[in-house]
């Protein structure tokens, strides 16, 4: 089993999620820089958060229209899991894997702070190791992390299962107070709407939160149902 | 221009007059920012060596070893007068130029720290330059993945027309990767790589040498340079895979000065001269002449010395992060800088005099009259109240509002975050650094000696309370125009307080930044002097780093240190408006062994929860460290008869807070110094009796106070 570790020009979480994945996980993980055409050798996919191209134009508008996003869609389109991390989360939306777009903070600057998240769907192949319902502690760090879908497809999401986790209080209770940056209904993290909910985007970091002595390991178990759900294949 | 004086000198010298482009250099590197033409004297004083030392002084940054092969680079730089007339470029840009210092030894950058004095924010222009400031930080630090896990945040008027914006940079490598700016053989080629060169920055080192008027704002925008963190992030990465793959001889960044600057001075480092092609210099302008090729300060910028075999090599990374990169030029046996330009020769000047050739001195000083210390004001009637109006005082409030903006966690190695008394980083899974920074600068005005001495203890206590030990300091030291003797005579005494505080805690001063010519034209004031540093500590251990905050129901508070009459450039007289009266804290004769003990203490896993006492005073203190647990406290036995307000407000040196679980045991560590048990943890308030007095905060007074910046900038 080998994920790839997607690098663009600006990645700065790239060797943060190799290091979790490695010496955390323990799973075999490589960085791929972005001219990379060809994917096939890999078992699943990371984008790791950062400024993909400086957030020049968009955040993630340059990445999403890279060469080796096609072999991304490639590997979603295939059922390997995709995991898109803040930036990649961006990148996702504006590659059309994921629905939704990300705008500017509703208080426009940086946020870099630990929020708790409520675990809304585990029936995915990146949370099955938690509890529907549980309150998770993982960090964020954005300034466009603002997810924003049209009514129709807010409903869809919903509708569907597809909202993942969502900013709560550490007692589960989704509100304004805790909602960091304005997303609709607090939504931090979204699956695509294929059955088989491979693709995954979500502003929190959870490579921030995969060992105790940075606060939390809430996070590993992302990492860890993701490496789950490809050995059951 | 030249200055006449300097004309002749180097006339002499050379044999002729010098043609404007070779004058161009010389003011540009015989200025005080690139010389330290009026500082040298002094920064010799420091202690600048120590067993782990590798590299002190004069390159790009310093090189520390932290043991089993791992060293750190450090470096401090200031951004001052570009961040007043452009603050978010002036910041952003001197966050680039110290990661570019540490990149060029061959070092991953893992943090940053920023001193920053501002203007009070009751003015909109303070208020503009204060917000542009910390957006220029962060939206170049967090888009190149470098945490920023310490600061500081200090306001006073004089810095209104001033700011000051300082960076410290602390990079990680192998010893094995570490490359100098010095060059190694003539024959090897000079590649420039990362951003193409412009116009913008010219004369950026002789502008940061001038103090700042009103005009200033609109005539110097052509000498601010406009950063791009994107490349940044690429030249990062660039630069470090050359050097680990051992194509780099010798690297330099382009700061002050630019390429000429860091091609001079690495050909003069290694005792070798420079031929260079300025048509090979890829611009982003047409018609640049050159000179202003030579001196633009454009960055992103990095110059390579490579073997001719390797240069292809180099050229292929480069095309891999999407860079431009060009030979433009060769290191030569002749000891000149050389510049050709459409074949012909359009400089040539003899480089060891170049670099070095700069007349140093010391300038005039004079002491200034002896102050009145003044009369006492009378004990405030609500002590209570006087306690909140320190804590909500912007300068003891919390910054979470600023520091929230910075992706302090990036490269999850921030085990401490931003908000206590410093941050940690872990370097392998037990091993750590503990970082601070910051000075007093109103204990430094009243005595520059002292409050230089102090600022080195008083970060060394920060990171004693963490369990470390500092193993070096860098210094920026700014102040206002050092033609003025009084001015002189700061900037002398504070340094010689930095370096007789540092040689007594044994650490070597590795290297800084000398910011002069701090004066507005606007205001008509010169900053406070402002003689900041950032200390880097060894944590041992960072799975026994004590909270900030109370824990445990129950357990014992410690006092450690004195508290005497010293009051003078507290934050509590500077409220009250007795700011020039009262006596400065003197660092106690046992600071040196106080920290020691703090140190050991921690170390030994025992402290619960620990806090240095400094800016506010003990009651400050006091009040940070109640977050869900409170505690009840007699501070009636610290500092003998002395009233309430001196002992819940002097800023006296080298004290702290501890709790423990284990009192007995931490008081026998403790016998050799000055240790007082002075409460017990609990409840959700601080209750704090001295003398008859009692008040009581609640965790909601404290937590409203302190938010008191948060609560402006979010209005």
């Amino acid at each position: 089993m080998k994920i790839a570790i997607i690098q663009f020009g600006g990645s700065n979480c790239d060797l943060d999620v190799l290091h979790v994945l490695q010496d955390v996980v323990g799973v075999d993980a490589e960085l791929v820089w972005y001219k990379e055409e060809n994917l096939n050798q890999y078992d699943g996919a990371i984008i790791p958060g950062g400024f993909s191209y400086g957030d020049y134009l968009r955040a993630g508008a340059i990445a999403a229209r890279t060469p080796i996003m096609d072999a991304v869609k490639k590997m979603a389109s295939e059922g390997k899991p995709v995991m898109g991390i803040c930036n990649g989360f961006q990148i996702l939306a504006e590659s059309g894997l994921l629905d939704g777009a990300l705008t500017t903070n509703k208080y426009p600057k940086f946020r870099c702070e630990s929020t708790y998240l409520k675990v809304e769907n585990t029936d995915t192949p990146f949370t099955s190791r938690f509890k529907k319902g549980e309150i998770v502690s993982i960090p964020i760090a954005h300034m466009e992390g603002n997810f924003y879908a049209d009514e129709n497809t807010l409903a869809r999401l919903n509708e569907n299962e597809q909202v993942v986790f969502r900013y709560a209080d550490i007692n589960g209770n989704v509100t304004d107070d805790v909602n960091p940056n304005g997303s609709q209904e607090n939504i931090a993290g979204i699956v695509n709407a294929n059955a088989k909910r491979n693709v995954i985007g979500l502003m929190p970091h959870p490579e921030r939160a995969s060992e105790a002595i940075l606060r939390s390991n809430d996070g590993i178990k992302m990492f860890q149902s993701m490496v789950d759900h490809i050995s059951k294949k | 221009m030249l200055p006449k004086d300097d004309l002749n000198i180097i006339t002499k010298e050379m044999g002729r007059e010098p043609n404007l482009v070779e004058q161009g250099c010389f003011l540009n590197l015989w200025s005080e920012h690139c010389s330290y033409r009026s500082s040298a004297p002094l920064l010799r004083t420091f202690t600048t060596t120590g067993d782990r030392v590798i590299i002190g002084p004069g390159d790009d940054a310093a090189i520390v070893s932290i043991g089993d092969g791992w060293v750190l680079a450090i470096g401090m730089e200031s951004h001052n007068h570009p961040s007043y007339v452009d603050p978010y470029n002036g910041s952003a840009t001197g966050v680039g130029g110290i990661v570019r210092d540490i990149i060029s030894m061959g070092a991953r950058p893992i943090a940053l720290m920023d001193p920053l004095y501002f203007g009070p924010l009751d003015s909109p222009k303070n208020l503009y330059l204060f917000e542009h400031i910390i957006e220029g930080i962060a939206g170049y630090g967090n888009c190149i993945g470098v945490p920023v896990v310490r600061g500081e945040t200090f306001f006073d008027k004089s810095y209104s027309g001033n700011p000051l914006v300082n960076v410290v940079c602390i990079g990680l490598a192998r010893e094995e990767n570490v490359v100098t700016a010095c060059a190694q053989k003539a024959g090897n080629k000079v590649i420039l790589m990362g951003s193409t060169t412009g116009r913008d920055g010219l004369g950026g080192a002789s502008f940061a040498s001038r103090d700042l008027s009103e005009s200033a704002e609109a005539e110097d925008r052509p000498s601010i340079q406009v950063g791009d963190p994107f490349t940044e992030k690429l030249v990062i990465e660039a630069t470090l895979e050359v050097i680990k793959k051992g194509y780099v001889k010798a690297c330099r960044d382009l700061g002050a000065a630019g390429l000429a600057g860091a091609s001079s001075e690495m050909a003069s480092k290694g005792k070798l001269g420079i031929h260079i092609i300025a048509d090979n210099v890829i611009l982003r302008e047409t018609n640049m002449t050159p000179y202003e090729i030579l001196i633009a300060e454009s960055q992103e910028r990095m110059v390579l010395e490579v073997e001719p075999g390797d240069v292809d090599a180099v050229f292929e990374i480069a095309k891999k992060y999407d860079l431009n990169v060009s030979v433009i030029g060769e290191l030569t046996e002749r000891k000149y800088y050389t510049v050709e330009f459409k074949g012909e020769i359009v400089a040539d000047m003899p480089i060891m005099f170049l670099n070095e050739g700069a007349p140093t001195f010391e300038r005039p000083s004079e002491e200034p009259k002896p102050r009145e210390i003044g009369e006492k004001p009378a004990l405030p009637a609500d002590l209570k109240q006087a306690v909140l109006d320190v804590l909500s005082s912007h300068n003891v409030a919390s910054k979470d509002w600023i520091y929230r903006q910075y992706d302090h966690e990036v490269q999850v190695r921030t085990v401490v975050k931003p908000g206590e008394d410093a941050g940690v980083l872990r370097i392998t899974d037990t091993t750590g650094l503990a970082l601070s920074c910051g000075c007093n600068p109103r204990h430094t005005l009243l005595d520059p000696y002292k409050g230089a001495k102090g600022t080195i203890y008083e970060n060394a206590m920060n990171l004693a309370v963490k369990g470390a030990r500092g193993v070096a300091i860098v210094d920026c030291l700014n102040f206002g125009n050092p033609e003025r003797p009084d001015i002189y005579w700061q900037f002398k005494h504070g340094i010689l307080g930095l370096g007789d505080g540092a040689r007594e805690l044994e650490i070597p001063v590795v290297g800084g930044n000398v910011s002069l010519y701090n004066e507005s034209g606007e205001f008509n004031t010169a900053i406070l002097p402002t003689p900041s540093i950032g200390m880097v500590g060894v944590v041992d251990d960072i799975n026994i780093a004590p909270s900030a905050t109370f824990v445990n129901e129950g357990d014992t508070v410690i006092f450690i240190g004195d508290i005497r009459d010293e009051l003078g450039g507290s934050e509590y007289y500077s409220i009250i408006d007795k700011g020039t009266t009262g006596h400065v804290p003197t660092v106690p004769d046992n600071a040196s062994e106080i920290v020691d003990k703090v140190i050991d203490v921690v170390r030994s896993g025992k402290i619960t929860a620990a806090h240095d006492v400094s800016l506010g005073g003990l009651a400050v203190a006091l009040c940070e460290m109640c977050g869900t647990k409170g505690a009840q406290v007699d501070v009636s036995a610290i500092g003998g008869d002395l009233r309430a307000d001196d002992v819940l407000f002097s800023e006296s040196q080298a004290c702290a807070i501890l709790t423990t679980s284990e009192p007995n045991a931490v008081l026998a560590m403790l016998k050799d110094v000055s240790a007082t048990v002075i409460g017990t943890v609990g409840g959700d308030s601080i209750k704090i009796s001295s003398n008859g007095i009692e008040i009581s905060l609640s965790h909601d007074e404290i937590s409203w106070a302190r938010s008191s910046l948060t609560r402006l900038m979010m209005e």
